[in-house]
């Protein structure tokens, strides 16, 4: 596909709310740090959310347990990097690092684990079937809350970051969280690995095809439910790493936070477009960014500008800003 | 007759509630093109999508090369060298003309890896296919779009090719090209299964023919047969051909 081909007009929407607001902030320093803030949060829904399109783009599979794979992540990852205390205690940012690389590589596999079992068990038996999917994956959330209570406590469980990932790097006067920046890099890396799967691989094709008409893939010869297996592990652990982004983003961990991001990560996938991973991460950078302008702005009214958002997207794109050809 | 190389025999489907084959027996020999006639609602999409396993037969029998595939799913089926083009083409619009043969072409883990002569003759058949290699395949035309999915088809050998009416919505002059394919690929002993409305177009490529209505085949013949006999056309479809 050449340049010309692209649709551009959702990219143009990010720069566009982040230039539409700059009058009413004012400073361009706060702009600046709220820009920095929004995106970095906008990331980390994009890493929980580009799964989570996938499954439901793929399978036709609504999954409102999700939000299970993020808290077990986030979980995780305080048993790991309390375990290296002495890593996450120094001062030197790589040795920081060093810590909560496999914070997160443990926490996508075990995320990615319980997703296996999830398929298995609680997904597979209500294929095609919406209104039981709602029902029973929201079932297998709430057990896995559960459960997480059972192994670590129910109480809130603080999650610092590490020493050298703490303060902010000064940018003229604007001051920029270190972890937002390291946030914002790992969502990058996170979109150019998928990206190039999609593109570039032919199990990304197949990913691509079977989203757009599952039959079709199979009358090629392909089995599309393992396939989907395979995308939902990974999704699962993708969730798993946006937990533990998004706990150590808060500071803390509770059991009942992937459900509160739940709302969210469906707001992001309808907004992309159902299926489709380049949707997603327009759908949360906007999310991120707008949540963040108008929490500064508007407090009372931040709880529901994304839903404003949404539906000023759904009343400009009904089925998202990247429809999924096909569907 | 030559071998058979798909038979059903006595196949009935239902989709829900409603039952749409009524005891189907169709043969398919090895080497021929079989044209699938009938009216609208005769049940002929329905006998194609049965024998890919789309949908499963509830009742009957269907052997693929004297192998009984009645209980297989789809991807075994179409592991078994069987190629579908749906009424709907089934093309991936968000993916490049490039990508969707790529797919077709299970050998092949990259572009570089589909057969290059192969490749050629499909593009000497459907230069179309050539032409818009890199672009997006939902920006073709209606014809180009019927001339990818069946050259997706064919993008490797197979021993059957299944296609649901090929010249529907299509113009005249592509349809003449459509059929230039086809006559081809029968040229190369290709076994072709082919549904069609439109009758000049079964005139020029049928060998054998099978007339259904009301989800039962009630007439199999050549296609010879069946266009020297007029009385018969009237009976069977209604007009002459």
């Amino acid at each position: 596909m050449n340049a010309l081909d692209f649709d551009w007009k959702p990219l143009l929407l990010v720069p566009a709310l982040a230039l539409l607001v700059l009058p009413f902030i004012g400073s361009p320093s706060t702009w600046l740090t709220l820009t920095v803030a929004g995106l970095a949060m906008g990331m980390i829904v994009f890493i929980i959310a580009s799964g989570l399109t996938l499954v439901f783009g793929l399978m036709d599979v609504l999954n409102f347990g999700h939000g299970v794979f993020i808290a077990l992540g986030a979980f995780v990852s305080t048993t790991v990097l309390g375990l290296m205390g002495d890593w996450t205690g120094s001062q030197d940012l790589w040795r920081n690092l060093v810590a909560v690389f496999p914070a997160m590589l443990v926490a996508m596999a075990v995320s990615g684990a319980l997703g296996l079992a999830f398929e298995r068990f609680i997904v597979r038996p209500v294929y095609g079937q919406h209104l039981k999917q709602i029902l029973i994956t929201m079932g297998g959330m709430i057990i896995g809350e559960e459960l997480i209570k059972v192994i670590w406590g129910p109480a809130q469980i603080a999650l610092p970051l590490p020493e050298g990932l703490r303060g902010a790097v000064l940018l003229g006067d604007a001051a920029i969280e270190k972890y937002r920046l390291l946030a914002v890099a790992v969502g990058l890396l996170v979109f150019a690995v998928l990206a190039w799967t999609l593109s570039r691989t032919k199990i990304g094709l197949l990913i691509r095809a079977g989203v757009q008409d599952r039959e079709m893939v199979e009358s090629l010869g392909y089995r599309i439910k393992r396939l989907f297996v395979g995308v939902f592990v990974v999704g699962s652990a993708l969730a798993g790493l946006g937990g533990v982004m998004w706990g150590l983003y808060q500071q803390n961990v509770t059991p009942q936070m992937g459900a509160q991001v739940n709302v969210l990560i469906f707001i992001v996938i309808i907004i992309g477009g159902l299926g489709s991973t380049g949707g997603a991460l327009i759908g949360a950078l906007l999310v991120g960014l707008m949540a963040n302008y108008t929490g500064f702005l508007l407090p009372k009214v931040a709880l529901f500008s994304n839903i404003a958002l949404m539906v000023a997207i759904l009343l400009w794109r009904p089925q998202g800003v990247y429809p999924v050809a096909n569907r | 007759m030559s071998d058979i190389l798909l038979q059903l025999e006595g196949v009935h489907t239902h989709i829900g509630a409603y039952h749409i084959l009524h005891g189907v027996d169709l043969v398919v020999p090895k080497g021929q093109l079989t044209m699938l006639l009938g009216r609208n609602g005769a049940g002929k999409t329905t006998t194609l999508r049965t024998i890919m396993g789309l949908w499963q037969a509830s009742q009957g029998r269907l052997t693929f090369g004297g192998q009984d595939i009645t209980a297989l799913n789809t991807p075994q089926i179409a592991g078994l060298n069987i190629a579908y083009v749906p009424e709907n083409m089934g093309i991936f619009s968000d993916l490049s003309v490039k990508e969707n043969m790529l797919l077709a072409a299970r050998q092949a883990k990259h572009a570089g890896q589909m057969d290059e002569a192969r490749l050629k003759w499909i593009f000497s058949l459907f230069p179309a296919v050539e032409k818009f290699w890199n672009h997006p395949a939902g920006k073709l035309s209606g014809g180009q779009k019927q001339m990818l999915a069946v050259a997706r088809a064919i993008v490797e050998p197979r021993e059957l090719l299944i296609v649901d009416e090929p010249s529907k919505g299509l113009a005249p002059a592509i349809i003449n090209n459509m059929i230039d394919a086809f006559a081809q690929l029968k040229a190369t002993g290709t076994t072709i299964l082919l549904v069609e409305q439109n009758i000049n177009f079964a005139k020029r490529l049928g060998d054998q023919v099978a007339v259904m209505d009301n989800g039962r085949v009630v007439h199999a013949g050549t296609m010879q047969a069946l266009a020297d006999d007029e009385q018969l056309q009237q009976s069977l479809l209604g007009l002459a051909i």
